[in-house]
């Protein structure tokens, strides 16, 4: 008897909710969609504008400083008037070094607190999880970060380098260097692995020889193998697309090793001068890294950039490549927004080509077509001060080409 | 004093699960804008596995630390499925495509487009790892502490090996940009509310389900293995294989929480599988109260809500409040939250009127 | 051949790394029974001791050796204050030990971030430890590997030492073996519980201050090693030291030979599955402590 009204109460249940998912279905795939998003919330004297950064967790080792950064661009917008006459109301989200946790807040800051824009994300794979929330509301992301390209979301503005602007160049570098041959060190995940496929097709176009190729879990601080493996290959250089933690294990056991900067260089694209402080002089001094900013690069714009940061987070705090990007990108979307005379996202998206902005890395102009920037590249070598000096740029920005459309010998990677 | 207490468990039982049906399928979707019920439907998920840890860990004594790889099993079947569905007859998923150095789908891709066989792996794939694991490791004995490290672990190995194949797994990134739910289209709020309403209608049948394994003679052995495993042999039980039931059903339950969380989510990635994660599904379990069949889906509940609260509120400093939480809880309240109506209970009728306590006595013995 | 020995060495210092971060869980979790998870926030707190040191103690040979006591001291105490305020009232409830200090490691490393800052901070190491020594050929070893061997075998002389012949080492053997027939001879279990957790969170400590020469010294440092740590106590063995000893370099050695071979990707899955293997064949660990009790 119990049993038996047991079972039906479990079948009740089912039936219930089959009956109203069949009574609520809603359209299909490929019918045209009507949902047209949520409208930012302009109607105070204030916009509110999102900041998704982890607080917590793993990256949160580099994403405060760019939410930092960011900070720092809104509070001299709203010094200097705001825009369009309203004042930049920040709301701070903490993504928690969690994909699926900065999709929920993606969509919260959009629907909930309906921000006129959303400035952040670090990882790909960050990016890849809010992508999704960013196009079914039609909202816009800024994201600072250099990248592994193969990426134009029309909602998504890419203010780090591409892979032609940073990765490129620090091999054409190389090359013009004389080396004939390099290791391949990276973090396994999207950005290294991609990396690496340029890195490889350009090798081979260029007769440049690949002795080895190794990627460490994420987190992992344990390179005894891979630095011997390094070792025994005598390659000419090494690139190196590990990240965070990583790298500070890598570099001390590399130095350990009896490896120099003079003997066998290693080119970074993950560390900047944040990473710098963390890991050391006495293991960096003299390696290589390809950026599109340092703080030593030189300009009114990047003087004023400096000294305002300093003075708000401390003398020792240095400025980086993404903390400069994510503090461009609140630049550029105020130009835009105020080329476009609104906060429409789509009016602000028509009005982004050829938007430029004086930025700390010189003049930056946005490519309306893949929505990135252009870029100077920079190689940079580390010096006995924790200061990462010039030794080489582009000589102007260079046009993004996120699909390295126009790199011959890279046809075939997407 | 209390009207519930005098009726018999049936009634109460058909009360409480008609509370839930009202709560879940009127009240909620009524209240909660849609963002909101889209939020309420991923801590339903994960409610679901807390419903499969209550029974293996609150009534089997198994802390199954690595139900993050079940739910993961189960997701990633699910959003093969999705994905292999979005991406058309024939053609590759578009991260393949992108990040892979593949001419064709892999042939353990393959026979995830069928929604038969994906549907039916979603809980069976976990099942059946939690087969193997779990007669090898309980038939040797290994228990309590180890068997707590030895789940994470294999939390931990299952994402290394998930990260290390990114052409086929989509690595780190998991697989997100799920757009269709067997032909609905998931953008489409409509089809999310129906999502939701699926995921609550399981929920309800897993409780129901687990309220009667619970009230079987299974679940008396359960109890009694927790409880003292070398005298249930003595009384010529085999304790591994009841054990390995509960284990089982548990990382079912997890499977198709995972299945369910990809199309109300949108993504399911390594980050939702290892450790972290597999411990703050345990730690709802423990703030709800592990042993009572509602505590573990509250505490769930409670726990996701508050971290999404929390962190909205406090986006510096949530990490402390979570943290004292979690502290406070499981260190002076081992019943969890659904003992604290029972101590209020018992507080209310330490005080007066004694002469009633004598009839509840008796009422309880002629209802057990 | 140069490269298979110099593999050896690395191999026999992973296990050294993980013996260091391990002998304090042998301690806990191993005479105990209790899994605390705030272990890896105890051995970031040795770390991060080393640092602070820093700032006033600017010869980085001398605040190193300096950081080493002072270290233990720190997480000791961190140790002992967690033992008093939680720990010795869950020992009852090993599993829900695991809970409600893996809370407190969340508290831990947001107290960090909140302190130092989000970033990794930078230790200076003294010249000869960032530099290797030659063996002849292209063979070296790394002075900073070295040092945490010879770090490593010290503590496990100095710890089996303290544990065979002093007083408190018999004590806390004894407590082990029989908690109620210790307290019935009188001795003061709860005491000895809470001198042995000083000890074990201490060694953590040591741990911290030894992994400046190898890692980042940052929030969530002792996150990523925890777990391997625990699962060099369970194949050893609880209640022994030497089960972990043994453990700790055969899976260092295991990791080596099959990364130089594959990628740590995969030797990171063919150890756990070697692992698994294991308790199968030895579900108690390779060493355990003979006992007349049940369950």
């Amino acid at each position: 008897m119990l049993r038996f009204h047991r079972r039906r109460l479990a079948a009740c249940s089912v039936a219930l909710a089959a009956a109203l998912a069949i009574s609520a279905c809603g359209s299909k795939t490929g019918e045209s969609d009507s949902t047209g998003g949520v409208t930012a919330d302009t109607s105070g004297d204030t916009v509110k504008v999102g900041l998704l950064n982890s607080l917590s967790g793993t990256m949160a080792i580099s994403e405060v400083t760019v939410r930092d950064a960011i900070m720092l661009a809104v509070e001299e917008i709203n010094a200097a008037g705001g825009v369009l006459g309203k004042k930049l109301a920040p709301v701070g989200e903490d993504g928690a070094s969690d994909w699926p946790t900065f999709a929920e807040k993606a969509e919260k800051l959009i629907k909930v607190d309906r921000v006129a824009a959303v400035f952040g994300c670090w990882t790909s794979a960050s990016r890849k999880a809010v992508k999704p929330v960013f196009e079914e509301n039609k909202a816009l992301l800024f994201y600072p970060v250099q990248y592994e390209g193969l990426e134009q979301s029309p909602y998504i503005f890419y203010t780090g380098a591409t892979t032609n602007q940073q990765i490129v160049p620090g091999l054409d570098y190389l090359k013009a260097q004389g080396k004939k041959s390099v290791y391949l060190v990276g973090s396994d995940y999207v950005f290294p692995r991609t990396a690496n496929k340029i890195i490889k097709a350009y090798a081979e176009a260029n007769g440049l020889k690949v002795l080895g190729e190794d990627y460490a879990p994420l987190g992992s601080t344990e390179f005894g193998t891979i630095v011997n493996k390094v070792k025994a290959s005598k390659a000419e250089a090494v690139f190196n697309t590990l990240n965070g933690d990583s790298n500070v294990a890598f570099f001390k056991e590399y130095k350990s090793a009896g490896l120099t900067a003079a003997s066998m260089p290693v080119v970074s694209v993950s560390i900047a001068e944040e990473e710098v402080k963390s890991i050391g002089t006495q293991y960096l001094a003299g390696q290589l890294t390809a950026w599109n900013y340092y703080q030593t690069t030189t300009g009114a714009a990047n003087d004023k950039f400096v000294k305002a940061y300093k003075a708000k987070f401390g003398a020792d705090k240095p400025t980086s490549d993404p903390m400069e990007a994510a503090y461009v990108s609140v630049y550029l979307w105020k130009a835009m927004v105020e080329k476009a005379g609104s906060f429409d996202v789509e009016k602000v998206k028509g009005a982004s080509n050829g938007v430029t902005f004086e930025a700390p890395e010189g003049l930056v102009t946005i490519d309306g077509a893949t929505q990135h920037i252009h870029k100077t590249a920079r190689i940079g070598k580390i010096g006995d001060d924790g200061l990462i000096t010039e030794v080489w740029n582009s000589g102007g920005p260079v046009k993004p080409d996120p699909y390295l459309k126009g790199y011959p010998g890279a046809s075939g990677l997407s | 004093m209390n009207p519930l207490t005098n009726l018999s468990p049936r009634v109460r039982a058909w009360l409480g699960f008609g509370l839930g049906a009202v709560v879940l399928f009127a009240a909620a979707p009524a209240l909660l804008t849609d963002f909101r019920l889209s939020l309420l439907a991923k801590y339903l998920c994960f409610a679901i596995v807390a419903v499969g840890i209550g029974l293996a860990w609150g009534r089997g004594g198994l802390l199954t630390l690595g139900q993050g790889v079940f739910f993961g099993l189960g997701g990633y079947a699910m959003a093969m499925h999705l994905k292999l569905a979005d991406a058309g007859e024939g053609n590759m998923p578009d991260f393949m495509e992108l990040y892979g150095q593949l001419d064709e789908l892999p042939a353990w891709w393959a026979p995830f487009a069928n929604p038969v066989f994906a549907l039916a792996a979603t809980v069976l794939l976990p099942m059946l790892v939690a087969f193997g694991l779990g007669s090898l490791v309980f038939r040797r004995r290994v228990r309590g502490a180890y068997f707590a490290i030895l789940s994470q672990a294999l939390a931990a190995a299952m994402v290394i090996l998930l990260i290390g194949q990114q052409g086929t797994t989509g690595g780190t990134n998991g697989l997100t940009d799920i757009e269709g739910f067997f032909g609905y289209d998931l953008d489409d709020p409509v089809n999310q509310r129906m999502v939701y309403f699926i995921i609550a209608g399981v929920l309800l049948a897993l409780l129901a389900l687990t309220r009667q394994l619970m009230h079987s003679r299974y679940g008396e052995l359960l109890v009694a293995v927790r409880d003292s495993e070398e005298r249930v042999r003595f009384l010529g039980y085999n304790p591994a294989n009841v054990k390995l039931v509960a284990y089982v059903v548990a990382a079912g339950m997890a499977g198709l929480a995972g299945a369910l969380f990809v199309p109300a989510v949108g993504i399911i990635s390594p980050a939702l599988i290892g450790i972290v994660p597999s411990i703050e599904f345990v730690i709802g379990v423990a703030v709800g109260g592990r042993a009572a069949l509602l505590g573990p889906v509250l505490g769930a509940v409670a726990v996701a809500w508050a971290k999404t609260a929390l962190s909205e509120r406090f986006p510096g400093t949530w990490t402390y409040l979570q943290g004292a939480m979690f502290v406070l809880v499981v260190a002076f309240l081992p019943g969890g939250l659904a003992s604290l109506w029972g101590l209020l209970k018992r507080r209310r009728e330490a005080t007066p009127p004694a002469p009633e306590v004598g009839e509840r006595v008796l009422v309880k013995e002629v209802a057990a | 051949m140069t490269v298979i020995l110099g593999q050896l060495f690395t191999g026999v210092s992973i296990g050294a790394v993980l013996l260091l971060i391990a002998l304090g869980l042998a301690l806990t979790f191993g005479q105990m029974n209790v899994i605390n998870m705030a272990h890896g926030e105890f051995i970031m707190a040795g770390a991060y001791t080393t640092y602070v040191l820093q700032q006033t103690i600017t010869d980085a040979g001398l605040s190193l050796l300096v950081a080493l006591p002072v270290a233990f001291a720190v997480a000791g105490a961190m140790g002992v204050l967690l033992e008093w305020a939680l720990i010795r009232r869950l020992y009852t409830r090993p599993l829900d030990t695991l809970l409600v200090t893996w809370g407190v490691s969340l508290m831990l490393q947001q107290l960090a971030r909140d302190i130092f800052g989000a970033p990794n901070v930078q230790t200076k190491a003294p010249d000869i430890l960032t530099e290797s020594t030659s063996l002849g050929a292209d063979l070296s070893i790394a002075n900073s590997r070295l040092f945490i061997l010879g770090l490593v075998l010290l503590a496990v002389a100095a710890l089996t030492a303290a544990l065979k012949f002093t007083p408190l080492g018999r004590r806390i053997r004894a407590v082990v073996q029989n908690r109620d027939l210790a307290a019935v001879s009188g001795i003061p279990t709860a005491r000895v519980d809470r001198l042995t957790f000083f000890i074990g969170s201490g060694l953590a400590g040591v741990a911290g201050v030894a992994l400046t020469l190898l890692g980042p010294i940052g929030p969530t440092m002792g996150t990523n090693i925890i777990i391997d740590a625990f699962l060099v106590v369970v194949v050893g063995g609880i209640g022994q030291l030497k089960g972990s000893v043994i453990v700790a370099f055969v899976l260092g050695m295991l990791q080596a030979m099959v990364e130089y071979l594959t990628t740590l990707s995969v030797a990171k899955v063919i150890v756990f599955i070697a692992i698994v293997a294991f308790l199968q064949w030895r579900p108690q660990g390779l060493f355990t402590l003979r006992t007349r009790s049940l369950a």
